[in-house]
């Protein structure tokens, strides 16, 4: 069984801490609830003298302080116990709030209903790129991620890699994030964001930098030159006239804005904010009906004939 | 127990307190009524049945949710029902069930013949009764509130919801409120007014300390609530902008002035329901409450730090490390107070002697839940590990255990309790360990769970989930365990309605408890108190058979009061006889402002501005005919008695 | 115990002034409305605290009639006092004068208030300022609404003559109220006319 999204085991050290303090306390919190269990059970069945014959029915024969010692007792436990977690929490605090060196890479994540749009920052203008859904980053090096949404409140999280942070309308949060360890890690959109706020996924690759800047450069390179293929061709004049209102491909006059960036489509594994795999057949399922896989999403059902339909998978799928 | 009953008989009726205090027979004179003990069960039955809907909005969700990616609910049904759900239990079933009790018992407690103020009681119940229906006004045309009980801006404005769904939900909040709000003032002024004498505030039971706590606090909060949900509303239908972040508004507005409600408001679902085991724990104990005074006070300082922890409901909002760090410690402080109530039962239960009736099972079994939901809730007050738990089902564990550990399984105990003196007759035993096990093992399996799917980050609020994510297992055995308890408050339910009928007669004392409800004939005189009594200790019905008696109370006094619809007032502290209350006749006006005031948020609602104004000049007529001064009485009663 | 406990044949039946459930009632009552205002400031405040550019956007609002609105708000607090005090001498003619008074000061004001309402430079939907500024200043009418009412059903009720130098709860309890109105306007005032001169 698989739990891509548990963080009773981490691989960052943005949540590593938050790993042991969940163990930690998980196991006063279990230890606690197991004592006063025992204790009560301890209480309710606890072998009593018989009553005295002809007695008031009543408990009443000690001073009136009997049993003050189980609150004495009691907190004399529990209080120095929830001083330490507090102190422990404190400091896990300071750990986790910012990377142990300064991040070289910036990730500008905007959330949207209900996907996610990643923009590369570079200080050379014609290296920015943008990508939606799938974050690459080199393993072993703090990723600083500026957060921003122009709809409604998200929360960007990573459970293997860092806690969340919402993404507020109006307001610019950073979070930071490291992978300790190559992998394909999972995030998942946590503020309720409306009809799709359950299929509003994504994911992080962390790569060896190698692989990562080879992927980086994947995604500069331009778009393949007019196809030879008519098919691909074809599916691209379709894509121009159908889609580009709303998606941009970079290097094409495809600019819109209002959804996912779609260069380099098919260097992605899912479709829809981590709600299919991307193939032929979910990627044409896709386009014939958005809302069949996710109801309430935003892309509207263009019209398209299933032939003209497999011309622009074709297209997108030259996309690499 | 009964054959070591030592208490005496309750006094016969007296026909001439009866004649006065009688609600009228008839339906104009049932809705007129202000007893208080009528409104309290109205309250009771009112919110039981709020309680039983929202239990049905969570099966259905619970059948969804039981294997992944079923389809059973669209997106927009399963939104507006985990909203439902949510506005339902938080709203209108917890905070009103506990107002039930408190009204019902609170003059039978404190020694009086009624609240101080009966008809805003009245007042009270229809507003709870028209805001509740209010709320499920657009449900049957589908557009119920659909952002969460929470409703986050911007996804609650106008352009991200542009139904009614949110309308009604900010107008019937505010609706609500009023209702509230002078239940709170009454609670409040009864307490500080009504007491029978002798009774000085270390003398009055926990539960009244619960709802005394939760009602000052109400006071505070629930203006939070109103005040956000005025600007949404305001936001909304004239396009303001105190939640735009495009003209100068912010989204977090909502989130401080929500959860600076939000969190105390809480407390107020649990402090009464603590104060009822409290209370009702020790009899079946058969010993006085360990630690009278900790206890009294830990409920107070658990809601005074109530107030200062709302922010640790938005920890991953970016807020800066030093807000973080307060905010975190003082919410791990408040469990200090919370472990000094469960070390006082636990001790009361160790050094008393159990009696193994269906109440203390359900008091004792909310010991555990109580632990198990307070450790849980220490755990999201870690800042940084809240940033892992937020949002998960892990919090819906947590609260569920809290709401339903620490206000369910009391105020079903407190049923069980209290029943024989609100009916007169006995419940049956055998059903009331059936019903408790069911509800208990189905509980634990429903909730407990969901601790594990929020651990491997399952998010809250979605309507499907993938299937590889680790989750499977653990939903389907909270969705066979939410059936189970559902099992479990079905027999709870058959129980009562079967006793209601055919059990055994009560008595008035049956389960031999020490406080003074347990004096008057079940069910109670309409009067209450034939004589109001003179108090000399926390358990009157106790004394002389205790060993460390404080004093003698007296329940034949000669406080006859006579003369018409009159309690006796008493000072604040030490309880000293003050003046003679005029208590006001049965009346139709507390339902006739609560209509007028439906009427004028219906106008809000549908925007129809006559409407509207028309509800507010008939709700002025109305408060005013309520209010209107009596002509001048006869000479000899405008002086002191006597 | 009973020996120690005032019989109770000595006491007031129906009480009045503080000794009455309907002032503690009002007390609470005030509390809690007080506490809305708390919340409707704080939201101020906070809007202002997280604003980008100048606040309040267009300047501070000209103080001149606000000022002299305030002057009039709280000298009809006076002549309340001065209502009530006759009515505890058992004067219902100095009741009705002083409460008239204060009905006729407290429409002025309102009527001063929407004045200045409908010359503002923005309106409830330019900007969150305008939104606060309207909203706020509205529910603070409101308040000015409900308690001329009030004076208007005590004037009525008064002239009806059921008060008297014992019974005169309701005017207690009005005047109270219009007390609190008067304190709210005083906050309100400083909040929007005073501390954008304070910077």
């Amino acid at each position: 069984m698989t739990t891509p999204l548990s963080y009773l085991s981490s691989a960052g050290p943005a949540a590593a801490p938050l790993t042991q303090l969940a163990w930690g306390l998980g196991g006063i919190s279990v230890a606690v609830s197991v004592i006063v269990a025992i204790a009560l059970v301890w209480g309710i069945w606890r072998r009593r003298p018989a009553p005295p014959a002809g007695g008031s029915g009543l408990e009443a024969g000690g001073p009136p302080g009997a049993g003050m010692a189980w609150i004495y007792v009691g907190l004399g436990i529990s209080v120095p116990v929830l001083a330490a977690c507090t102190v422990w929490t404190l400091f896990v605090l300071g750990e986790v709030m910012h990377p142990a060196s300064k991040p070289h890479l910036t990730l500008q994540v905007t959330a949207h209903q209900w996907w996610w749009e990643v923009r590369y920052l570079d200080p050379v203008a014609g290296r920015v790129f943008t990508t939606a859904n799938e974050i690459h980053i080199p393993v072993g090096e703090p990723v600083r991620v500026v957060l921003s949404s122009p709809d409604v409140i998200h929360s960007f999280w990573v459970p293997k890699l860092a806690g969340k942070m919402d993404v507020i309308p109006g307001i610019t949060n950073v979070t930071w994030m490291q992978a300790a360890t190559p992998g394909r890690y999972r995030g998942q959109c946590a503020e309720f964001c409306g009809l799709q706020h359950a299929r509003m996924a994504f994911f992080v690759t962390a790569d060896s930098p190698a692989a990562f800047n080879t992927w980086r450069e994947g995604q500069l390179a331009p778009p393949p030159p007019a196809s030879a293929n008519p098919e691909v061709a074809q599916g691209s004049a379709l894509f121009a006239a159908r889609c580009a209102s709303c998606h941009t491909v970079s290097g094409t006059p495809a600019g819109g804005i209002v959804g996912p960036e779609l260069s380099h489509l098919a260097s992605r594994e899912t479709l829809a904010a981590g709600t299919i795999p991307n193939d032929t057949q979910h990627l044409n399922a896709w386009i014939a009906d958005p809302a069949a896989v996710k109801p309430g999403v935003l892309m509207p059902k263009v019209p398209m004939t299933a032939a003209e339909r497999a011309q622009v998978v074709a297209y997108l799928q030259s996309l690499t | 127990m009964a054959d070591t009953t030592l208490d005496r008989n309750p006094p016969t009726e007296d026909p001439g307190l009866t004649a006065t205090w009688e609600t009228r027979p008839g339906f104009i004179g049932w809705l007129s009524s202000v007893d208080h003990k009528e409104i309290g069960k109205r309250y009771l039955i009112t919110a039981f049945a709020f309680l039983a809907i929202g239990g049905v909005e969570a099966l259905i969700m619970r059948a969804q949710l039981a294997r992944p990616n079923q389809t059973l609910l669209t997106p927009a049904e399963y939104n507006q029902l985990f909203t439902m759900h949510g506005v339902t239990m938080v709203f209108l079933y917890a905070l009103p069930m506990l107002s039930g009790f408190s009204n019902y018992l609170w003059p039978l407690l404190l020694g009086s013949r009624d609240m101080a103020f009966p008809r805003l009681n009245a007042f009270s119940y229809w507003v709870f009764l028209a805001s509740g229906l209010f709320i499920y006004s657009t449900f049957l045309i589908g557009q119920a509130p659909n952002a969460g009980w929470f409703n986050y801006v911007p996804l609650a404005g106008k352009e991200y919801d542009p139904g009614l769904n949110i309308d009604v939900y900010a107008l019937g909040l505010i609706f609500l409120g009023i209702s509230t709000t002078v239940g709170a003032i009454n609670f409040i002024v009864s307490l500080m007014r009504t007491r029978a004498p002798g009774m000085s505030i270390n003398r009055m039971p926990i539960l009244v300390w619960g709802t005394l706590t939760a009602s000052v606090a109400n006071l505070f909060a629930v203006p939070a609530l109103s005040a956000a949900c005025l600007l949404l509303w305001l936001d909304r239908t004239f396009g303001m902008h105190f939640y735009d972040p495009h003209a100068g508004g912010q989204p977090l507005l909502w989130q401080h002035l929500f959860w600076v409600f939000g969190h105390p408001w809480v407390y107020a679902l649990v402090l009464p329901a603590m104060g009822i085991v409290s209370d009702a724990l020790p009899t079946f104990c058969r010993r006085p409450l360990v630690g009278y005074t900790a206890v009294a006070l830990a409920t107070v300082t658990t809601m005074v730090v109530g107030f200062g922890v709302w922010v640790h409901h938005m920890f991953a909002t970016g807020l800066p490390g030093l807000a973080l760090s307060f905010f975190g410690a003082a919410s791990m402080i408040i469990a200090i107070p919370s472990a000094v109530s469960v070390f006082a039962w636990l001790g009361t239960i160790a050094t008393g002697r159990p009696v193994f009736k269906t109440p203390f099972l359900y008091f004792a079994g909310f010991i555990l839940l109580f632990v198990i939901g307070g450790v849980s809730g220490f755990m999201t007050a870690a800042v940084p590990l809240d940033w892992q738990l937020t949002d998960t089902y892990f919090v819906v564990a947590h609260l569920h255990y809290v709401l339903l550990g620490i206000n369910v399984f009391p105020v079903i105990g407190g049923l069980y309790y209290w029943f024989p003196k609100i009916t007169g007759r006995m419940t049956s035993e055998r059903l009331g360990r059936w019903g408790f096990w069911v509800s208990f093992i189905g509980f634990n399996l429903a909730f407990f769970p969901m601790h594990l799917s929020g651990l491997r980050g399952m998010p809250r609020r979605i309507y499907t989930y993938p299937a590889d994510m680790g989750w499977d297992g653990a939903n389907m055995v909270t969705s066979i365990g939410s059936a189970v308890f559902a099992v479990g408050v079905l027999i709870t339910l058959y129980n009562l309605a079967v006793s209601r009928v055919r059990g055994a007669p009560a008595g008035a004392n049956p389960w031999d408890a020490a406080t003074l409800e347990w004096s008057v004939s079940s069910p109670p005189p309409a009067y209450n108190f034939r004589r109001i009594p003179i108090i000399a200790s926390r358990h009157p019905l106790w004394e002389g058979r205790l060993d460390h008696g404080t004093g003698r109370s007296v329940l034949e006094t000669d406080i006859a009061l006579q003369h018409g619809r009159e309690t006796l007032a008493t000072t604040t502290l030490d309880a000293e006889a003050d003046a003679i209350l005029r208590m006001p006749d049965d009346s139709l006006a507390p339902l006739l402002l609560a209509v007028t005031l439906t009427i004028g948020f219906a106008g809000l609602l549908g925007h129809l501005w006559w409407l509207a104004g028309a509800g507010g000049v008939l709700s002025a007529l109305a408060a005013a005919i309520w209010l209107a001064p009596s002509p001048p009485p006869v000479p000899a009663e405008e002086t002191a008695r006597g | 115990m009973a020996d120690v406990l005032v019989p109770p044949t000595a006491l007031p039946v129906a009480p009045q002034g503080s000794r009455a459930s309907g002032w503690y009632g009002l007390v609470f009552l005030v509390a809690t409305e007080a506490a809305l205002f708390i919340y409707l400031l704080f939201s101020y405040f906070f809007l202002a605290s997280q604003a980008p550019g100048p606040w309040p956007p267009s300047g501070a609002p000209p103080i001149l009639s606000a000022a002299v609105n305030t002057a009039i708000l709280l000298a009809s607090s006076v002549t309340a006092v001065w209502a009530q005090r006759g009515i505890e001498k058992g004067s219902s003619g100095r009741l009705i004068a002083g409460l008239s008074l204060s009905l006729v000061l407290g429409a002025v004001f309102a009527g001063v208030q929407v004045h200045d309402w409908m010359h503002k430079p923005f309106n409830p939907a330019t900007d969150a300022y305008g939104s606060l500024f309207y909203t706020i200043t509205g529910v603070h009418i409101a308040h000015v609404a409900v308690g001329l009412f009030i004076l208007a059903c005590l004037i009525l009720w008064a002239a009806l003559g059921r008060f008297s130098a014992r019974r005169h709860l309701h005017v207690t309890v009005g005047v109270l109220y219009w007390h609190f109105v008067d304190a709210v306007w005083l906050v309100v005032f400083t909040t929007f006319f005073l501390t954008p001169r304070l910077g």
